[in-house]
């Protein structure tokens, strides 16, 4: 009797206090902050990745939601303006109790959140390929660093196409100007001479590109083959391809490739006379898998027939379901059992292959480079093996000694030459 | 030795009732918020609605001070939104430095060696200009060690500017619109420049972490919140006293007259430029002083916020508020931008209409330029005229000549149609 | 059903070819040996196989490599056999057998894999072609052949180029090739006297290519050494510390030529001074006292005075090296005649290239201020003539451009479609116009201040309401075919047709407003209405109809521009943002009231930006703030512009 009453009270007590922790730590629903812009000027890119967003939550509330509970989207836009994005992560962490948010797409808007993630201790997921030099604990980096991106394309330059002279253009702001630094003194470093690398930045939304066009046809003059990387933002490049195609340069004379020219950029110019220049990127809607055709196949349907799928997508569709199997992993939400979740988290891309997310919150990727075709897509004529993202560059003197790893080290910025941690919140 | 000549002048106070209940008012609704708040009170409001309403107290200071430049003096200057961000840039940069130096010698203090000055100062500098692909300090950084410096150059910086600038524009008597074209060329020379990298202020990155005040990391921001919005409600009250101060003697007459007919003025023998001059620098370096208290409630500035935009938006609220009238001015820019926070916010209800869902983030925009023109069209004088119609004040008889700033009013007979 | 059936016709197509490829035909054999290079698909690694093709001797090795260049060879994935293909359709491959040519059959893509050459491969393909391709009868083989050359030339190339210009009949190829043998005899012609023939033959020839093939020949290298020595070939003697040589690159060469002591960076001290650490001391200095750079240069100097550190070259040795011995440049791209020679051709080549580089310089300025002119032409009207101040003139600029797009989109012909979007633009902004004039401005002539704040309302909701229609991403507005490309006048001169198009439009702009204004009733009405309005009233003019016409009309220009602006550059909600400040400015700068000060005003600041832009070429964005700068500086000193109204005219 006693023996049967002591181990009901013991089962009684077991549950007692298994319930409550379980919803102490998921408290339903489980809410998804989303930091885009959906007004000013980056909601050209940004309202796409609210509705992925919307649709990764949709998907997963289809397949039963997570930890037993629905998945809810909350919505905010921080209306490009970048002190807003303070100020609305710091609502969405405090007042709307998120427990993750995806979100930003401009460096400054990162920089401009981060402060309030690292005090608050918020989890985001940034999707955008950027100019690395930065590891914040409470950010997961699921676009490029520099050396997925960049280094591969420019490799490419020297290598497959023999390029030896360079004319890096980019609008003038911070992902351009340190993708630049890290390139030029890498081409020095792959003995490429000072004076013929020609750079040149210009402001956002620039239109008027005959004199610039025309500077680096002469840059031909002493007979090396001359190649443009670009790091052109927007709409600017519109004006841009439209010159460039004006002038006759053909992807054989001068090839261009870009960093931030997608299928969404394409979709407003006519690429006839574009066939053949360049861009790299982590993926590309053309790539020829299963899981790719599915997902383009259900975006067309969701938001119509015209409409593209691009990289920072796919990056949110990674950093999303590696959330999701993290939570799961960890049977909770919150941020630091997650945080430690997801290292080692494995997903598959869209593209083929896996990605892995490393102890410095960047994601091992495949590098592709895709030909501009007709029919505004691109044709993938190159693609690396999976490729770990670093977040300080080896190609700067100042950064080649710096190291992120949270998982062993638990600090962002080591200094591995005086062995110390620098700091542990970012520099913003 | 005049003193006797003169009518025994009333104290200010009672000269100016609405100056005493605009204190009362603003010192209210200080304590309640702090009864409120997080940091020292009950915890109804958060600590983002605190840092929005201290926010909005330094928006208040700035549109007072557009009103007047604007409402008292008739310049429609479309380039306060550029000082009030050089003040920003000032306080922001000796924010970013002494933090940076905080965290810079306490890692080479790990070192085996200890630091010299010129490897504490590259340390810094790649700190703060690393995100930008640079490792040195600019020259303009060069006091930027300096607390007193740094809170002069708040004064000095927008204060010299709107000097310089306001010298050759007045001198050359550009006036009316073109005087407003000209303010917002100024302002996007100057966001142009700060743009560009070479500028030395991190180009289209700006200033961030500007909330992290130096030394006091442990203070939560809960706490911090409340000491700028304690600080913007002071500066707030002191910049009112003193615009009502102003406007209130000989030179406000003199400025008012200036707005109504300057040449009338000019023959009567002032000097219109100098009045000019020193209404428009005042209300740079008060613009200024908004600014300083603003970012650092913000977090960040970069250039975008002194695009032509945002001064526009300022001569919208003053607008809106009712020009002319100090109150008018606060209360436009505390209900305009509060109103945009909340309709941007997305807390707005949509509208369904059935066969359209009218959703406020799309749609607050057109509502607000089309309220402009309302305004404008219907209201010259803003919401401030509602306290007319309260206290059934009337405007006083004047002959049909413009009601209000430099041929830039309602006509009488307008206004009598 | 139907994919159920195609699947069935596409496996049988499928069994059925794969026996018939020879499999064993030598041109077979000869790609499966060099098959692992053909799939890695380098340009490094790639040579070795081209190279096997090209000098096979088979006849069908020149199909291999133009089908491989055209990526149309595909690679069976069971067999490893290669074939071409034509593509039917998204699945489907008609497959042809390299060995004759033949065809193989119709297959599914799925067993193939494409073989995708870079454009760095498809260069040496097309390099490797050459010997094949000079003597082709089809003309436009010769010329690809030619753009190989161009592209990649080689040693080969120049004697296959002299045994093909005898049997080449046609005019324009011959010409081309003369051209492309002097640019080859320059690089590998046999004698100097040959070499230095060619490059005399260019004589102030503009073309790029010309000083692509000089260039390389005035190569040269920094050499030190402690007196100049007497050679041919000794090109400028350079001074450490100039802008070519800066001194830390010169004390880096003589270090190099291990004639002088190495200097140590900062950090390799720091670390060296850290290495050498012993009970918290340096060489006998405390550690704590390391806290300068003269105290560690000290304890560095102590350590090497010991031995512990290799010394290193202080200042004074670094100036003491530096001024014992002479840096030189020293030519190594060709024999000394030769450099001469191609020096002199270089320099009567570059003062003409300077004198067309401003002429470009000058084009791309014209073009500039007509797009400004463009933009700032509606503005000169209600601005200018009216006074209005409409914020809202980008937005109808914007609406005309949206209108093309929209145009476009129904007539898919671009020529068609543009002369339809034109006046359609012109009649949708006209109506906007006029409706904001009856609705809001004429409400507040007598009030120009808040005419500024009213208009400005309208833009940002016009703003939102095209973003809400047609969303934030740039929408395509085309050029037809006939505006594509550019004239070419030589190598450094050209413009884009479009470019030209909107100067004309501009030109045309311009005579429509003199016409208007001078030569019609209404525009005898509008001078009228503007110079005194009650005037005009009591001469029987209604001044209502003649501000909304003259509203309608400056608005419906600027619908118009939106177009042309549209095509050169993006159609964006944003665009008119862009435009209007700077309109703004060239109305004013150019003085307020006068059609002719607007186009000073426009050519003004185009050539201002430009100028600046090329002093500055490495930052367009300083070239906007300067200008702005100056513009205000400008007005300050003429406050009415560059034309100003004299007279009653002025006070209207």
């Amino acid at each position: 009797m006693s023996m049967k009453f002591l181990s009901t009270t013991a089962a009684a007590a077991l549950l007692v206090t298994t319930l409550p922790a379980f919803a102490q730590d998921v408290s339903c629903p489980i809410k998804v902050g989303v930091l885009h812009s959906l007004s000013g000027t980056m909601a050209i890119s940004e309202t796409t990745l609210k509705d992925t967003m919307e649709m990764l939550v949709d998907i997963q509330n289809d397949k039963g939601g997570l930890l037993g509970c629905e998945l809810e989207a909350v919505v905010v836009d921080p209306a490009s303006d970048w002190p807003l994005f303070a100020e609305k992560a710091r609502e969405l962490l405090t007042v709307q109790n998120v427990d993750v948010i995806f979100g930003s797409w401009t460096s400054v808007s990162r920089k401009s959140a981060l402060p309030v993630l690292e005090e608050l201790n918020g989890l985001m997921f940034y999707p955008v390929q950027y100019e690395g030099e930065e590891s914040s604990k409470n950010v997961f980096y699921t676009g490029a660093a520099p050396n997925q991106q960049a280094i591969p394309a420019t490799d490419y330059f020297l290598e497959e196409l023999g390029v030896e002279k360079f004319a890096l253009l980019g609008t003038d702001y911070v992902y351009p100007r340190t993708t630049n630094n890290i390139l030029e003194a890498y081409l020095k470093d792959k003995g490429i001479a000072e004076e013929d690398i020609f750079v040149n930045y210009t402001p956002f939304g620039h239109s008027d590109w005959s004199k610039i066009v025309s500077d680096v046809v002469a840059l031909g003059a002493d007979g090396k083959k001359v190649g443009v990387i670009s790091t052109i933002n927007g709409d600017a490049n519109i004006g841009f391809y439209k010159e460039l195609a004006a002038a006759g340069i053909s992807a054989d004379d001068i090839p261009v490739v870009a960093f931030s020219v997608g299928e969404e950029e394409l979709s407003g110019l006519d690429t006839t006379n574009l066939v053949g220049h360049l861009a790299a990127w982590n993926y590309f809607q053309s790539a020829d898998t299963e899981a790719n055709e599915e997902w383009v196949a259900s975006w067309k349907e969701r938001m119509g027939e015209e409409r593209v799928t691009n990289d920072p997508m796919e990056a949110h569709y990674i950093g999303f379901n590696m959330w999701v199997n993290a939570v799961e992993d960890a049977g909770t939400t919150d941020v630091d059992a997650v945080r430690t979740a997801m290292y080692g988290q494995e997903f598959p891309n869209l593209t083929g292959g896996t990605a892995v997310m490393l102890p410095n919150h960047h994601l091992a990727k495949p590098v592709l480079i895709g030909e501009i075709q007709e029919d505004g897509q691109f044709d993938i004529i190159s693609q690396t093996d999976e490729v770990p993202g670093d977040a300080w560059t080896d190609y700067l003197p100042e950064s080649a000694v710096l190291k992120s790893d949270w998982k062993e080290l638990g600090c962002g910025m080591y200094n591995t030459e005086t062995e110390t941690c620098v700091q542990i919140k970012s520099n913003y | 030795m005049t003193e006797v000549a003169l009518p025994r002048r009333q104290p200010f106070a009672l000269r100016f009732p609405s100056v005493m209940v605009f204190l009362a008012i603003l010192a209210l609704f200080t304590v309640g918020v702090t009864i409120l708040s997080e940091g020292f009170g009950i915890g109804v409001i958060s600590t983002s609605f605190v840092k929005t309403l201290g926010k909005t107290l330094c928006l208040c200071l700035v549109a007072l001070a557009m009103d007047l430049v604007w409402g008292y003096c008739g310049i429609l200057s479309l380039g306060h939104m550029a000082f009030f961000g050089l003040g920003g840039y000032a306080i922001g940069m000796w924010l970013m430095y002494a933090r940076t130096e905080i965290i810079v010698l306490e890692s080479l203090a790990a070192a085996p060696l200890p630091p010299t000055p010129q490897e504490v100062s590259d340390g810094i500098a790649t700190q703060i200009f690393g995100v930008v692909g640079a490792s040195e300090f600019p020259p303009i950084w060069a006091f930027a060690h300096s607390l007193p410096l740094q809170l002069a150059a708040v004064v000095i910086v927008p204060g010299l500017l709107a000097l310089v600038f306001g010298w050759l524009a007045f001198r050359s008597r550009v006036t009316g619109v073109y005087l407003s074209i000209l303010t917002q060329a100024m302002t996007l020379a100057l966001s142009l420049h700060l743009f560009q990298n070479d500028s030395g202020l991190r180009g289209n990155n700006g200033l961030s972490g500007l909330q992290n005040l130096p030394g006091l990391s442990e203070v939560p921001q809960s706490i911090v919140s409340m000491w700028f919005f304690w600080g913007s409600a002071l500066a707030l009250a002191l910049g009112y006293i003193l615009c009502a101060w102003v406007v209130s003697g000989k030179f406000g007459s003199v400025i008012r007259a200036i707005r109504d007919d300057e040449a009338r003025v000019r023959f009567l023998g002032y000097p219109v430029e100098t009045f000019k001059l020193v209404i428009f620098t005042l209300t740079a370096v008060i613009a200024g002083i908004a600014g300083a208290l603003y970012y650092p409630q913000a977090g960040i500035i970069n250039p975008a916020e002194i695009a032509p935009i945002a001064s526009i938006y300022l001569a919208v609220w003053v607008a809106i508020g009712g020009r002319g009238r100090l109150y008018g001015a606060v209360i436009g820019a505390a209900f305009v931008s509060l109103l945009s926070t909340w309709f941007t916010g997305g807390q707005a209800p949509d509208i369904n209409l059935g066969f359209y869902t009218i959703s406020w983030v799309d749609w607050w925009t057109v509502l607000l330029g089309l309220s402009f023109v309302g305004v404008t069209l219907f209201a010259p004088k803003g919401i401030g005229g509602l306290v007319d119609i309260l206290i059934d004040q009337k405007s006083p008889n004047r002959h049909g000549a413009d009601l209000g700033p430099d041929q830039g009013a309602l006509r009488e007979q307008e206004a009598d149609k | 059903m139907l994919r159920f059936a195609a699947l069935i016709s596409v496996c049988l197509m499928l069994a059925a070819p794969s026996s018939a490829q020879q499999a064993d035909a030598p041109i077979q054999q000869l790609i499966q040996s060099q098959s692992d290079l053909i799939l890695k698909s380098s340009r490094r690694s790639i040579g070795p196989a081209i190279d096997a093709l090209a000098n096979s001797g088979l006849p069908e090795a020149q199909v291999v490599l133009d089908k491989w260049q055209t990526r149309e060879m595909w690679v069976n994935e069971e067999t490893g056999l290669f074939v071409y293909a034509e593509e039917i359709d998204r699945d489907t491959l008609r497959i042809f057998d390299f060995a004759d040519g033949s065809e193989i059959g119709v297959v599914s893509d799925d067993g193939f894999d494409q073989i995708k050459p870079n454009s760095g491969i498809r260069g040496l393909i097309g390099t490797a072609l050459v010997q094949f391709q000079l003597s082709d009868p089809n003309p436009e083989t010769r010329q690809r052949a030619l753009d190989a050359i161009e592209r990649g030339a080689e040693e080969s190339h120049l004697a296959a180029l002299r045994a093909s210009l005898a049997s080449e009949t046609d005019e324009t190829i011959l010409a081309r090739k003369k051209r492309l043998e002097r640019l080859l005899t320059i690089a590998y012609g046999a004698t100097n006297q040959e070499r230095i023939e060619a490059i005399q033959s260019f004589g102030g020839d503009l073309g790029v290519d010309v000083r692509a093939a000089l260039n390389p020949l005035l190569a040269v290298r920094v050499e030190a050494a402690e007196t100049l020595p007497e050679a041919d070939d000794i090109g400028r003697v350079l001074e450490p510390g100039s802008e070519v040589l800066s001194r830390d690159e010169a004390y880096e060469l003589l270090v190099r030529a291990d004639l002088a002591k190495p200097r140590i960076s900062l950090e390799d001290q720091r670390n060296a001074l850290i290495e050498n650490i012993s009970d918290g001391q340096v060489a006998g200095i405390q550690v704590a006292m390391l806290d300068s750079q003269s105290a560690r240069d000290m304890a560095y100097a102590a350590l090497a005075d010991q031995g512990t550190v290799t010394p290193v070259a202080t200042e004074a040795e670094v100036d003491e090296r530096l001024a014992n011995h002479v840096f030189y440049e020293r030519y190594i791209g060709a024999p000394p005649e030769v450099v001469v020679a191609a020096q002199l051709a270089l320099k009567s080549i570059e003062n003409k290239v300077a004198l067309n580089q401003t002429f470009d310089l000058s084009l791309d300025a014209l073009s500039l201020a007509s797009i400004y002119f463009l933009a700032a032409i509606g503005l000169a009207i209600t601005f200018g003539v009216m006074g209005v101040i409409n914020m809202a003139h980008g937005e109808f600029i914007m609406m005309g451009a949206y209108t093309g797009y929209v145009v476009q989109l129904f007539i898919p012909d671009y020529t068609l479609s543009i002369l339809v979007a034109i006046p359609l633009a012109f009649a949708v902004t006209f109506g906007a116009g006029v409706a904001m004039e009856r609705l809001v401005i004429r409400w507040l002539y007598h009030r120009p201040l808040e005419t500024l704040l009213a208009t400005f309302g309208i833009s940002i909701a016009l703003q939102q309401i095209a973003k809400n229609i047609f969303g934030t991403q740039a929408r395509p507005l085309t050029a037809p075919g006939w505006l594509d490309g550019s004239l070419v006048i030589n190598d450094i001169v050209s413009i884009s047709y479009i470019r030209i198009a909107i100067f004309v439009l501009a030109l045309l702009f311009l005579a429509l407003f003199l016409f208007v204004m001078n030569r019609t009733r209404l525009g005898l009405e509008v001078r009228a209405v503007t110079q005194n309005p009650r005037m005009a009233a009591s001469m029987g003019i209604n001044p209502d109809k003649i501000n909304m016409l003259t509203f309608g009309f400056g608005s419906g220009i600027a619908g118009i521009a939106g177009v042309a602006i549209g095509l050169y550059a993006k159609v964006t909600s944003e665009m008119g943002s862009d435009y209007i400040v700077q309109s703004f400015m060239t109305v004013v700068v150019g003085g307020v009231g006068n059609i002719w000060g607007t186009l000073l005003g426009a050519t003004m600041v185009g050539f201002l930006q430009k100028g600046i832009e090329w002093f500055n070429p490495s930052n367009t964005l300083a070239a906007q703030t300067y200008m702005i700068l100056f513009i205000i500086l400008f007005i300050q000193f003429r406050p009415k512009g560059i034309i100003a109204l004299k007279g009653r005219a002025a006070e209207a």
